[in-house]
């Protein structure tokens, strides 16, 4: 075992690198979220609502994407799109995409059981005042799906946003990306990855006991 | 068929070895890890329900700090981490102890959950008996236990397996990283990429029917 | 009675926080005797039995079986608890069914009765499945060994519970309201294999709101009032003569519900 004698100068020079990074990063999962949620409540009322022909195809998507690994989506996004004759994304732009589908699989799932889970007596109450079929779903359904599904979401974020790390692999510079880059520039592996792994680390708390509070504030519906 | 070169069927009759080669990377890594992180999970999970506090602080914080960490900076600090204390460590064991490191964090936290939810009485039964405390343990709450236990602790295999993928940036010929050099060898990119997605499905497949068959086995403990 | 006293409870105490739920149990239990708690909910009856089986620990007082103190030793004038493996042999020589009757989902009807005798007293599989076997008929349910406990009725799952304690072949066997959480029709299957066991000479310490039952099987019953014994003795004394307005207006309330008790 060798003497290791920490240098955290290399971490204060870089300083502003690793907010960049952390920045990027947080922005990644809350795109891709945000993308991702709006694929997932079209492919979750696809497969509630929707013909068979509809609803089986988004049952392949959600298979595919969640048996694939990430890793291998990204690189067949950012490496497959071009043979394609699809160039104009640049990497940043092809990995929000492959983060986006990944995530509207998952949230595909959660909205689902969101929707699953919401008592029948709702429609039912819904239709007796008369409300029409879009209204149900945009007054009654959707609204109390959201609360139901509000701790998922937060984990689905706190997890995309730890899988942002994935991004380092196709050169864009988000933390693990920064990180390994000055690791290799200065041979300060434990200020790297010590300091990489603070910032997930407290990233995650905080967005967890951020959205536990929203959680809390919406969570009269149970 | 047309085995030409430049067709498919020919590229990958023709890479056959080096695909083999790297799938059998990722089911040995994932065989591994499994293993490791399933043993240590439950000794883990164990001392995280019933440990004597600073115990159970100090696995709770464990597990916390593994559960907040990407499993790529996981492997990456395990990677440099254990070359500068000069452990020689081929990136495969480097690998495989992440991952396993990574997945008992999950097996353990588990393992605590499925533990509170038997109700109390089944402990307090064991205890009228006289059962000692691993006795109650083994004979008694680990069996239901179990059963709870099962559909997570494959969601846990399955993303081991997908993790594998992940020891490819270290430079572990997985299957991925096969993937990549044959592709590298005669640029047939979907095509290649797409028999990578299938492999992967069958493997996670696999071990789905595996989960669901011991799911099954388990069947009779009910309420 | 000449009969020894297997189980004698003095001045048991037992607190949760700031509620005092025992203050201060006196009770013997004689060798062949069945007593029963009686009392309203609150009033320390199941606390007690829990104590007796140290799924609680009593704070203070003493409570003896054999003269033994039960989870503590004395050394120089000073409690000291014993350990797990100790605690463990004791509870082994009391036997305890639960109002829940805590069957082992896992077991077969045979597996929970054998669990205690081979894991316990270590007797090997051939002979616990004799005597489980045994003991199933005892509770007529020799037929149903091989079933899963959500395979039964409630009320065959409490006769199995039943013969798991007994099983053990306990100095002492405990009922905490074991027939509350059975649907009606299904009361009178338990409370005939207790009183078989009861006329065997089991000693038995139960807690019940079954008045009619305690009325005919129990030789002495003991109406706990707030934490305190408030009246004692045999069932005619105690149902004929209540002496305390609680006691009276308890049995008033039960008399409601059950008919005619004493």
């Amino acid at each position: 075992m060798i003497q290791y004698y920490f240098d955290w100068s290399v971490i204060w020079r870089n300083a502003d690198r690793f907010a960049y990074a952390l920045g990027l990063g947080l922005s990644l999962a809350v795109i891709s979220l945000f993308i991702g949620s709006v694929i997932g409540i079209a492919c979750a009322m696809a497969r509630v609502y929707g013909a068979r022909w509809l609803s089986w195809p988004v049952w392949l998507y959600v298979e595919f994407i969640r048996n694939t690994p990430l890793l291998l989506l990204v690189f067949f996004v950012y490496f497959g799109l071009p043979e394609l004759d699809i160039s104009y994304l640049d990497k940043t732009q092809s990995f929000i995409l492959t983060l986006s589908l990944y995530a509207g699989a998952y949230m595909t799932e959660v909205f689902r059981a969101g929707l699953a889970s919401i008592p029948k007596s709702y429609t039912e109450a819904a239709k007796a005042i008369g409300l029409r079929p879009w209204q149900r779903q945009r007054y009654v359904v959707l609204p109390v799906m959201f609360r139901i599904t509000l701790p998922a979401f937060s984990n689905n974020l706190i997890s995309l946003f730890k899988d942002t790390s994935l991004a380092a692999a196709i050169a864009i510079p988000e933390l693990t990306f920064v990180a390994r880059q000055i690791n290799a520039n200065t041979f300060r592996v434990m200020e790297s990855w010590l300091a990489a792994s603070a910032l997930y680390l407290v990233t995650c708390y905080v967005i967890a006991s951020a959205l536990r509070r929203l959680e809390r504030r919406y969570a009269a519906i149970r | 068929m047309d085995l030409q070169p430049g067709t498919f069927a020919f590229e990958a009759w023709t890479a056959r070895y080096a695909l083999w080669r790297g799938l059998w990377a990722t089911i040995t890594t994932s065989s591994f890890s499994i293993v490791f992180a399933t043993l240590a999970g439950l000794i883990f999970g164990v001392a995280l329900t019933y440990g004597w506090w600073p115990l159970r602080l100090l696995v709770r914080l464990y597990v916390d700090f593994m559960r907040g960490m990407p499993v790529l900076v996981l492997i990456l600090f395990t990677y440099y981490g254990l070359a500068l204390f000069q452990v020689n460590v081929a990136p495969y064991w480097a690998g495989v102890f992440a991952l396993a490191g990574f997945a008992t964090a999950h097996v353990a936290e588990n393992l605590r959950g499925a533990v509170q939810s038997v109700p109390a009485g089944q402990m307090e039964a064991a205890k009228a008996i006289g059962l000692s405390f691993p006795k109650r343990l083994w004979y008694v709450i680990v069996p239901q236990a179990i059963r709870r236990m099962l559909p997570p602790w494959v969601n846990t295999c399955l993303e081991i397996v997908k993790g594998t993928t992940l020891l490819s940036v270290i430079g572990v010929v997985e299957l991925l990283l096969a993937t990549q050099q044959v592709i590298a060898r005669n640029y047939m990119v979907i095509d290649f990429y797409l028999l990578a997605c299938g492999i992967y499905l069958v493997v996670n497949f696999c071990i789905a029917q595996i989960g669901a068959a011991l799911e099954r086995r388990f069947s009779y403990i009910r309420y | 009675m000449g009969e020894e006293v297997l189980l004698r409870a003095r001045g048991v105490r037992k607190s949760f926080g700031n509620v005092e739920v025992l203050k201060g149990i006196d009770l013997d239990v004689r060798q062949g005797q069945v007593v029963s708690l009686i009392g309203a909910s609150g009033s320390g009856k199941t606390t007690f039995l829990r104590c007796v089986n140290l799924l609680e620990e009593h704070d203070g007082g003493e409570i003896l079986l054999d003269g033994d103190p039960i989870g503590y030793r004395m050394e120089g004038g000073k409690r000291r608890r014993l350990s797990e493996a100790k605690v463990s042999a004791q509870r082994a020589r009391i036997g305890m069914v639960f109002q829940q009757f805590n069957l082992f989902p896992h077991l077969t009807a045979e597996g929970n009765i054998m669990l205690g005798l081979t894991k316990v007293l270590g007797k090997g599989a051939a002979e616990a499945r004799d005597i489980a076997g045994h003991w199933l008929e005892r509770v007529g349910l020799a037929e149903r060994r091989g079933y899963y406990p959500y395979q039964l009725s409630g009320g065959q799952q409490q006769r199995v519970a039943i013969a798991r304690a007994v099983a053990m072949q306990p100095r002492l066997l405990l009922f905490d309201e074991v027939t509350s959480a059975l649907d009606p029709e299904l009361v009178a299957e338990v409370l005939g294999v207790m009183q078989k066991l009861a006329e065997s000479g089991m000693t038995m310490l139960l807690v019940s709101h079954e008045m009619l039952f305690v009325r005919d099987v129990s030789d002495r019953v003991v109406f706990l009032d707030g934490g305190q014994v408030a009246q004692a003795g045999p069932p005619k004394e105690v149902f004929g003569n209540p002496e305390s307005e609680r006691l009276r207006s308890f049995l008033g309330r039960m008399h409601g519900i059950f008919g005619q008790i004493a």
